[in-house]
């Protein structure tokens, strides 16, 4: 276990950068790259809900922010996606640390049911502000990522490249925050966070880190899905996007490092190759979300784990 | 005057629908303390059912309605026994995430069944009343009489009969229910199909006044779980109160104020109070 655990990063980066070169063509090519997106979204959502034990619903907001800060400063102001992907993350930031500073004092359920409240306010905004977001009709024409320097991102494959490296420095933050003395807070947190503040952890602080965090991921994910598509609707902070997020969460395993990544493969592949998963998607996405709950609540990360340890037993 | 009368009566008609709702939300988490992010869902299936047997069995809107009750009630106790008993010994975080896995899969079930489109129910009590001057529709007052009878017949229950004394007694102390011989699971199971058959009275109620279609019961849920916060989780007089509260404040707001952002108000009431008060307005109440 030990060997493969050391060698676990390099084979999943191999085959990430493989990915790409075996995709048949250029439309599961763009699948894979959203993939890539939506797996950054996931493991920000991880950070807080996995990590830190707190059921965050207000993240499609997160993510439509962050979209929408890099398309409106693209069309409105001109600004190439380079400086606007950034400004995206720090106004996502801004807005995550200024949101959770007030949700976190909720506890619990209350906390679900407010930032669930809080998403869904950023989502009518969007919406409703047309002199601003252009509501219904969305913003159009935004340019990609263009290029920096010599490298070129005009081509899908190039763009697949991109969102995979962003994807890689999210996993490279995200397991350096979870080793950090903030990650075993989060983790002390998620056990019992009575018992956590009672041995003088500063429980709020890392909350507030690991909301923030988890925002500013979320932030990057819409920012990025906003320069790739090139298209811009209200429905990309619909809570439903919270929920898909959650699902690929769970179906790999809530807290692990590299789970989501693989819940999002599976789950948004699988929905996007399949014809009839297309069809019943919801259907079996909420049904799924049920029976992984009750059956198997620690995902493929637990199931594996669970493996591992009965392999070395025997 | 009298625009201020009419949104004011329009405000009581909503409100009844949303106390319904919010009473069914309350109760569970009174009980079980699983904030069922489904419980909406459950008011547009009621809905739903209620359309479908008037307009495809060309039922009695009243005999559907009651078909319909029965149907969710069943559902109710189905999704206590097979979802949440389950899960009740882990962490708060599964219930929550198995409420919202519950919800979205009621909703694309009714997507997958009924389609998208908007589907309308007519009310047999199609005559205009007048009270104090202002034209009502038959249905309306019905309506409203209806909702306010079934919540004082409802507070009766839960406070003069043994049955629900063990609903408030378990409520109020699951392990001291138990300890004087109340069986828990079965104070449970008749609380969650109580709270399902409370909403599909509403959704059949508000059906022939409002449209009914697969999302409807999102925004109710977050409406009612905003009047549950303000009248403290598990209260029941709370979600009374609130529910015509929110209704009156979105109605005059609506008017008032601003019709475009009108269905904010109950969130922006919700994070306030929450702002403010990190808890709920009350502590948790039986």
């Amino acid at each position: 276990m030990s060997s493969l655990k050391r060698f676990a990063p390099g084979v999943a980066l191999a085959a990430g950068a493989g990915l790409p070169l075996l995709v048949p063509n250029e439309y599961y090519l763009q699948i894979l790259t959203q993939g890539y997106v939506f797996a950054i979204l996931a493991c920000g959502l991880n950070v807080i809900v996995g990590f830190a034990g707190q059921l965050s619903l207000a993240h499609a907001g997160f993510f439509g922010i962050g979209a929408y800060t890099v398309a409106l400063l693209a069309t409105k102001a001109g600004v190439a996606f380079w400086l606007g992907l950034p400004a995206g993350i720090i106004v996502t930031a801004a807005f995550g640390h200024a949101i959770g500073s007030i949700c976190l004092r909720s506890k619990g359920h209350y906390f679900s049911i407010f930032t669930l409240a809080v998403g869904l306010i950023i989502h009518i905004v969007i919406q409703k502000w047309e002199s601003l977001t252009h509501g219904h009709v969305g913003v159009i024409g935004i340019p990609g990522p263009g290029s920096i320097g010599p490298i070129q991102f005009d081509s899908s494959i190039a763009r697949s490249y991109l969102a995979l490296a962003f994807l890689a420095l999210t996993l490279v933050a995200t397991a350096r925050l979870l080793r950090s003395p903030v990650g075993r807070t989060l983790m002390a947190v998620r056990e019992s966070e009575p018992l956590a503040a009672a041995v003088g952890l500063d429980v709020m602080a890392a909350k507030r880190l690991a909301f923030t965090v988890s925002a500013a991921l979320a932030g990057l994910a819409g920012g990025l899905y906003a320069g790739f598509i090139g298209f811009l609707g209200p429905e990309s902070s619909n809570v439903e996007v919270t929920f898909n997020s959650l699902l690929y969460v769970m179906v790999g395993g809530m807290g692990s490092l590299s789970g989501p990544v693989a819940g999002t493969f599976i789950v948004y592949g699988l929905s996007q190759v399949l014809q009839v998963l297309q069809e019943y998607q919801m259907v079996i996405f909420g049904l799924g979300l049920v029976l992984l709950i009750l059956f198997m609540p620690t995902g493929l990360a637990g199931l594996i784990r669970s493996w591992s340890i009965r392999g070395r037993r025997s | 005057m009298e625009l201020f009368a009419q949104q004011v009566l329009n405000g009581l008609v909503t409100g009844s629908v949303y106390s319904l709702v919010a009473l069914g939300l309350t109760l569970i988490y009174g009980t079980m303390h699983v904030p069922n992010f489904a419980h909406g869902h459950l008011y547009m299936l009621g809905a739903y059912l209620t359309y479908t047997l008037v307009t495809r069995a060309g039922l009695n809107y009243w005999a559907a309605m009651a078909v319909s009750v029965a149907a969710l009630a069943v559902l109710g106790a189905a999704l206590e026994r097979l979802v949440f008993r389950p899960l009740r010994h882990a962490p708060h975080l599964n219930a929550m995430i198995a409420a919202l896995g519950v919800m979205l899969f009621l909703e694309a079930v009714a997507q997958k069944i009924w389609g998208e489109e908007f589907r309308h129910v007519d009310s047999p009590h199609t005559g205009v009343v007048s009270v104090f001057g202002m034209m009502v529709t038959e249905h309306r007052l019905i309506l409203a009489g209806a909702a306010a009878a079934l919540m004082v017949g409802l507070l009766l229950f839960l406070t003069r009969t043994v049955a629900g004394s063990a609903i408030r007694a378990t409520a109020q102390n699951p392990e001291g229910a138990l300890l004087v011989g109340i069986d828990t699971n079965r104070v449970a199971m008749a609380t969650f199909a109580m709270s399902a058959a409370l909403a599909a009275v509403a959704g059949s109620l508000i059906a022939p006044i409002s449209l009914v279609y697969p999302s409807m019961g999102t925004m109710i849920t977050l409406k009612a779980f905003a009047i549950v916060v303000v009248g403290g989780m598990g209260s029941v007089p709370g979600a009374l109160a609130g529910g015509y509260l929110l209704a009156l404040a979105e109605s005059l707001g609506g008017t008032y104020i601003s019709a475009t952002y009108q269905d904010l108000v109950a969130f922006v009431v919700l994070a306030v109070v929450f702002t403010f008060r990190p808890s709920g307005l009350f502590k948790e109440a039986a």
